[in-house]
């Protein structure tokens, strides 16, 4: 199908931007790379009054390593992230996922601010973000703030950014030696969104692993931490880990698969990214 | 500037082009109705299949998640073009000789994909182009013969034989 009608401007700046959403009627979204949002407009899922295309402002893209963050412009493309040396050095974790997300041509122009702000549940990056405890810069009307991705995602498509708000940027720790990362998901054909999928770091400490951040996707309204997996990975018991999925995790049925199906997969995922997490050392 | 009608300017292989266009019109739409540039398919119109394929400052898009608004400064090449520079005839003429297409609905797409591999200037493994293709949907060939050709031409270009 085709969009329904909209008007169309170019934010010069962040600030512009922020001006340009504070429409009245509140029905004006932001354009970044487009990937999912001209998808929902022309089979008309969604139908803003108005587009505010971010693709011109400058300073909102790239990948930069200071004071042990890396920190990654809201509109760096998928593409840019997969090719960076930095990334591969720095984020492995985003690294790993990057061959799932679409395809080569989606990765051109989708970008890794615009995949987090639209939160779509079953979305690697999103996941990433949680996993990585990464910090989200926001500028809004009421000027810019930093909420922690534990705190970012609310709800289905939901998140801490308001009508009136750009996502900047997003910062990670940088890993360093210590760092171990894990990625496994589950989906029907190459470049789907994934059925279950689950984004992980940790600290490595010889044979035993700290700060197990275990971020599954897929499995709910939002990406969502096995808190109680997280623990008994940390205390090395894998099979002890993939039966707390059992409380951490309530997927619902969905047209890809039961509830019961995910649980069971989220489990074969848990084995695969606890064999990385335990071999994988990250050499900065 | 917050319009329901643009006006843009761009180059279309290589031509200079100044037009107005529907905020909502997206960039396949535009070159296949108002530039009669109709080797880019419309097939899915929201991402999946690939047919909508065309290259965005020398990089492969989607023609469909992409408006034709945003194309203002672009420079944008389709299928006529690169079938008319001659960059691609050599894969053109390894998907002939190898039936790598029937219909020949997906056959544009699967091109300019292609070509965008083939440019990195390595052979790639039968299973990365696999991947590199996977964005665009064939529903004649199965898929084998269009990996053959690839692969035919990424060594042909790399000095062996096809």
């Amino acid at each position: 199908m085709k969009p329904a009608p909209f008007a169309y401007a170019r934010a010069k700046s962040v600030e512009h931007a922020i001006e340009l959403l504070a429409r009245p009627d509140g029905e004006a979204r932001l354009l970044a790379g487009g990937q999912s949002l001209i998808a929902t407009l022309n089979m008309r899922l969604s139908a803003p009054k108005l587009l505010v295309d971010l693709n011109g402002v400058g300073g909102l893209s790239g990948i930069a390593v200071k004071g042990g963050m890396a920190e990654i412009g809201a509109l760096t493309r998928h593409a840019e992230a997969e090719r960076s040396t930095d990334i591969a050095r720095y984020v492995p974790l985003i690294a790993l996922a990057m061959p799932h997300i679409g395809h080569a041509a989606i990765r051109n122009r989708g970008t890794l601010g615009g995949s987090i702000a639209f939160a779509d549940p079953a979305a690697e990056l999103p996941a990433c973000a949680l996993a990585l405890g990464a910090e989200l810069d926001i500028a809004g009307p009421k000027g810019k703030r930093t909420v922690k991705a534990d705190d970012f995602f609310k709800g289905l498509f939901e998140t801490a950014l308001g009508p009136h708000d750009v996502l900047t940027a997003i910062r990670v720790p940088a890993a360093t030696a210590e760092t171990r990362m894990g990625f496994a998901e589950f989906a029907r054909r190459h470049g789907d969104y994934a059925m279950v999928g689950l984004a992980a770091s940790a600290k490595g400490n010889g044979e035993k692993l700290g700060d197990v951040r275990l971020a599954y996707f897929g499995v709910g309204n939002t990406p969502m931490r096995a808190k109680k997996a997280e623990a008994a990975l940390a205390g090395g018991d894998v099979d002890a880990a993939v039966k707390a999925l059992v409380t951490d995790l309530d997927p619902h049925d969905d047209v890809q698969a039961t509830g019961a199906t995910k649980k069971h997969l989220a489990g074969v995922l848990l084995r695969r990214v606890a064999r990385q997490l335990m071999l994988i050392r990250v050499s900065p | 500037m917050s319009d329901m009608r643009c006006d843009i300017s761009l180059t279309v292989n290589g031509e200079t082009v100044h037009e107005t266009v529907d905020a909502r019109q997206t960039l396949v739409d535009f070159l296949r109705e108002q530039l009669v540039l109709t080797g880019s398919h419309i097939g899915c119109e929201h991402g999946v299949c690939g047919a909508c394929t065309v290259r965005v400052n020398g990089l492969v898009v989607r023609g469909c998640l992409m408006l034709a608004a945003q194309c203002e400064g672009a420079s944008v090449e389709t299928i006529e073009g690169v079938s008319d520079s001659g960059e691609i005839a050599d894969l053109q003429a390894a998907f002939e000789k190898r039936n790598a297409l029937q219909c020949g609905f997906c056959t544009p797409g699967m091109l300019l994909t292609a070509q965008e591999l083939l440019a990195t200037g390595h052979v790639p493994s039968r299973e990365k182009i696999r991947e590199h293709i996977s964005g665009n949907y064939c529903r004649c060939t199965g898929y084998h013969a269009i990996v053959d050709a690839i692969e035919a031409v990424a060594k042909a270009r790399a000095g062996g034989q096809t």
